[in-house]
């Protein structure tokens, strides 16, 4: 049996586990259970990987890889397996899920159907991550599209409703494009390649017309844009993120937002070579606008929810601007700032939280002396506020710097503008966190009755340091994930020179 | 004994009718319950039947032919009939005219068997009559509601008119051609200005009686005053019969006029799917809210059907045998909560998931898969028509179906906000539904699960239709 089956079958059992389990304690205890048995499972298969990528070289893309039959006279079959870069996001998943799970341990509303749909989220990304069939991968997309809504609408704060209505129906939009991308991909498969596939290796190997790569790829691109925010449709995220409550907050911008990031490197730029290499400046475009627009929108919020998912706007922006920078450095620092990001950001929201569930405000202006009173959450939003500004020890820092490494690489005066622009915008970005930090973590106590605020517990301490951890490994030790990931970036990269671009 | 296997459903449902009007002399169904359990018995019986597998054969000079695809249609339709009759079980035992109810539904569905296997165009306009005149009788059974009687009135009066125009039609194409036998026809026509004038009107009546856009009118109407059993019949088995006969049409009889009938077809496509989900978008009644559901589905059905290929054949028969399923599943709980409060409206929808859980879960589900939500077996439905239409390579009819599943998942994302996000003083009071609703909500969830994982199933579908 294929070990990644494993990855499916945990959450699958945890999901029916909850279905069944009465007790809410039992229902959490099962969801925390499952999801430390699956970050274990993942680890163990990254340790797996690297040890055959050891012995067999580096010959194969894929590992693990096994197929059957799903619905023959389309020729959808379930195929999956892994490289690197699956891996690495897949142990960016087990771990923002059991932070999620962890700081949702006093949630009392619908305990059963929250924890139920958590789940099914985390087994929409793990089974995005390994499929190899682009119809199974765009099954696991659109699993995940009305749990998010479901989770924002039920459990969410604010104008809940309509925010998301609009992450709902804006996926929803970016899922219709992907679908169109893949099944032109499919059909041009067989009228230029000879056999219709939606095979991902197999399409690697088959090279389409110019012009149908051109319009599939700005096709593929936008629809996976959508889920990463990408400006100009990149508005469901401030709403959604800060309506949602803590947990899917986390998920969303740590992991949702990588299913896009991933689909536009693994799908539309990986498959199309040509379109990319002529039309990426569009993205580049795109791209510099994000990241100046997110981090001068960050500037004008007042609320910690809605400065983080402007932020996020801004960051997401750094990884489509590496992936379309098409060099290998810039893709090797995609893939970082997508780990980076999601933990950080994940953290992140970890920490307005827990701040929203003891002062019930995220009004900087009127929070204050956060630090003072529960020293370790002011401490997690300190980590995570400098690992955003791109601080050295962290893993904001050597992602960004890849990246920027990257972007240089590609010589033209238009990338370099691109490339400066991008690194303007940390200034910017300095400038809001230390912001927000002096003002709400900082500062004297405004509020008297948060003198009696009480620091994290246990649960939300576990969830913090695990975050925590994972930023400080990769920020001091990023060889661990260029290791893992370099022979794939140079995979998709060979894409390039292949076809004489 | 061949002869009567192939003729086993139409045989069944004749003798069953005739079998009911005498019972209906000795008032045999006073006791209620044993009544209705025998009826679905019998119809579970018809059901099983379909199942034994069987040769084809062509009868009566090729009026009435029939092979495996067709079987596995009327199968499909069988099992629609089943559903609803056990979903109807309070319906029908309240109901004063029982009897009437199932001899009309019985009537209207051997008709859809004849329409089905029909070799030749009188008999596919015979069987169609057959199937849609019961239909105005039956909207018209809440005898004492005038919304009822108008819906039938409606229904009889539109009727009529495409009849007359599809007749119309039929009689020049005779002209044209001489003959009005699928075989002859598809040898001997071609897309002379008469030809494609006569298959105009054609295509019209089937339009109109699969209510796509612009023959919609009397849907919303006729669903919104027929009572729900009803309703569902229509929504399901009148218009899944009508569909896969418009398949066999365009891809036999009219396969030299692919041209032709592949623009309107395009046209009618865009136009259900884009008037179906907008004027679903503001609908406050369940069942009118459905009827432009049902118009839009059509309308992506349509996408399906210009792909012209096999993979076409089997999508469209798949798609329909979820539509079914999810159709009837969210007309059990509408049903149910019309027994208890009757009243239709969305509104009261809200808060649903507090006070009946069970009734709200299953009504999200069929939602979900009516918008074509993973895992749900919608989702490969959708999908798969969509897939299939691109073959056809008219890229703006895909975007406009791109567009629709947008817009499609809004309008049943907001009845599930009603039911599971909105909080309201009053919600629905728990309601008990009976055993049969309850087999017929998990069976229809057992089938939206279990055709989503199966593959051999869809392989099977596209070996019959090759």
């Amino acid at each position: 049996m294929n070990v990644l089956y494993i990855l499916l079958i945990i959450p699958i059992l945890s999901l029916l586990g909850v279905l069944v389990a009465k007790k809410d304690r039992a229902i959490k205890i099962l969801s925390l259970a499952g999801s430390i048995l699956q970050l274990l499972a993942a680890t163990g298969i990254t340790v797996y990987y690297v040890c055959l990528r050891g012995d067999v070289g580096s010959s194969a893309s894929m590992l693990f890889e096994s197929s059957f039959d799903w619905f023959a006279p389309l020729n959808i079959a379930f195929s999956i397996g892994v490289d690197g870069i699956s891996l690495i996001m897949i142990l960016l998943t087990a771990l923002v899920v059991i932070a999620g799970i962890l700081v949702s341990w006093k949630i009392e509303k619908q305990t059963k159907e929250f924890f139920f749909l958590i789940i099914l989220l985390s087994l929409s990304a793990y089974g995005f991550f390994i499929s190899t069939n682009l119809f199974v991968l765009f099954f696991f997309l659109e699993l995940a599209v009305v749990p998010k809504y479901l989770l924002i609408g039920i459990w969410g704060s604010g104008k809940k409703e309509y925010s998301a209505m609009k992450l709902a129906l804006m996926l929803m939009f970016g899922s219709a494009l992907v679908f169109l991308g893949i099944s032109g991909l499919y059909y041009m498969a067989g009228e230029y390649g000879g056999h219709a596939t939606w095979n991902i290796q197999e399409l690697a190997k088959i090279s389409l017309p110019v012009h149908v790569q051109e319009i599939l790829y700005v096709i593929l691109f936008t629809g996976f844009g959508v889920f990463t925010a990408m400006f100009p449709f990149h508005t469901w995220a401030p709403d959604g993120h800060s309506s949602a409550p803590t947990a899917a907050s986390m998920f969303l911008a740590g992991i949702s937002m990588k299913l896009g990031g991933y689909g536009i490197l693994r799908v539309a730029t990986y498959l199309l070579p040509a379109g990319a290499q002529n039309l990426s400046w569009i993205f580049i475009i795109l791209a510099s606008v994000a990241i100046m627009y997110g981090a001068f929108a960050t500037l004008m919020q007042k609320d910690l929810k809605y400065m983080n998912a402007y932020s996020s706007v801004s960051h997401c922006g750094f990884i489509i601007l590496g992936v379309a920078m098409l060099t290998k450095a810039a893709f090797t620092g995609a893939v970082m700032q997508m780990v980076s990001h999601g933990v950080m950001t994940a953290l992140f929201f970890a920490s307005i939280g827990m701040i929203y569930d003891r002062t019930h405000t995220r009004e900087v202006d009127k929070l204050g002396g956060i630090l003072k009173q529960t020293p370790f959450i002011g401490t997690a939003f300190i980590i995570a506020g400098l690992c955003s500004l791109g601080l050295p020890g962290f893993s904001g820092f050597v992602s960004e710097m890849t990246i920027f490494v990257g972007s240089w690489e590609r010589t033209g005066l238009f990338y370099r503008i691109a490339t400066i622009l991008a690194t303007a915008s940390i200034v910017v970005t300095a400038v809001y966190i230390l912001r927000a930090i002096g003002f709400a973590i900082w500062g004297s106590i405004k509020n008297k009755e948060y003198l009696l605020l009480k620091d994290a517990t246990w649960s939300e301490r576990g969830a913090a340091i695990l975050l925590i951890a994972a930023i400080i490994i990769i920020g001091v030790a990023p060889f661990l994930v260029t290791i893992l990931i370099d022979a794939d970036t140079s995979n998709i990269y060979r894409q390039f020179l292949l076809n004489n671009i | 004994m061949e002869t009567v296997l192939l003729f086993r459903f139409e045989i069944i449902s004749a003798v069953l009718i005739l079998a009911l009007i005498t019972a209906s002399l000795f008032k045999l169904d006073r006791n209620v319950k044993s009544f209705i359990s025998a009826m679905n018995i019998i119809l579970f019986i018809t059901f099983l039947t379909g199942l034994i597998p069987m040769t084809e054969g062509d009868y009566f000079s090729g009026f009435f032919s029939t092979d495996r695809l067709v079987v596995l249609e009327k199968n499909i339709l069988n099992l629609g009939v089943l559903l609803i009759s056990l979903a109807s079980y309070k319906w029908i035992a309240k109901s004063a005219e029982r009897i009437e109810f199932y001899i009309l539904m019985l009537s209207s569905v051997l008709g859809v068997y004849l329409m089905l296997s029909a070799g030749n165009i009188l008999m596919l306009y015979l069987g169609m009559e057959m199937s849609s005149l019961p239909i105005a009788a039956m909207a018209n059974l809440n005898l004492n509601d005038r919304r009822s009687s108008e819906a039938g009135t409606k229904f009889i009066l539109s009727l009529a008119f495409s009849s007359g125009v599809m007749l119309f039609g039929i009689s020049l194409l005779y002209g044209a051609v001489g003959d009005l036998s699928f075989q002859n026809l598809m040898e001997n026509l071609y897309p002379d200005p008469l030809t494609i004038f006569s298959f105009v009107l054609i295509l019209s009546g089937f339009v109109f009686k699969m209510s796509a856009v612009p023959f919609h009118l009397w849907t919303a109407d006729v669903y919104e005053g027929s009572p729900v059993p009803v309703t569902s019949f229509l929504s399901v088995i009148s218009k899944g019969s009508v569909v896969f006969v418009l398949m066999t049409v365009l891809y036999t009889v009219f396969g030299k006029l692919q041209t032709e009938w592949l623009y309107s077809i395009t046209i009618l496509s865009v136009l259900s799917m884009t008037v179906g989900n907008l004027f679903a978008l503001r609908q406050k009644n369940a069942k009118r809210f459905f009827a432009f559901s049902s118009i839009a589905q059509v309308g992506f059905v349509l996408v399906g059907i210009t792909g012209a290929s096999a993979v076409s054949v089997s999508t469209i028969v798949y798609f329909i045998l979820i539509y079914l399923l999810s159709n009837i599943m969210a007309f059990g709980v509408i049903g149910a909560i019309e027994d208890k409060i009757g009243s239709e409206s969305l509104e009261k929808y809200k808060g649903l998931y507090k006070s009946n859980p069970l009734l709200a879960l299953m009504m999200a589900i069929a939602l979900f898969s009516l918008a074509g939500v993973p895992p749900l077996a919608g989702f490969f439905g959708k999908l798969f028509l969509l897939a299939a239409g691109f073959k056809s390579g008219i890229y703006i009819l895909l975007s406009f179906a791109a567009a629709n599943l947008v817009l499609s998942l809004y309008n049943y994302l907001r009845i599930v906000k009603f039911m599971f996000i909105d909080e309201t003083d009053a919600p629905v009071e728990k309601i008990s539904p009976g055993t049969s609703l309850k087999i017929v909500l998990y069976v229809c969830l057992a089938g939206l699960i279990v055709l989503s994982f199966s593959g051999p199933f869809f392989s099977f579908i596209h070996s019959l239709s090759l």
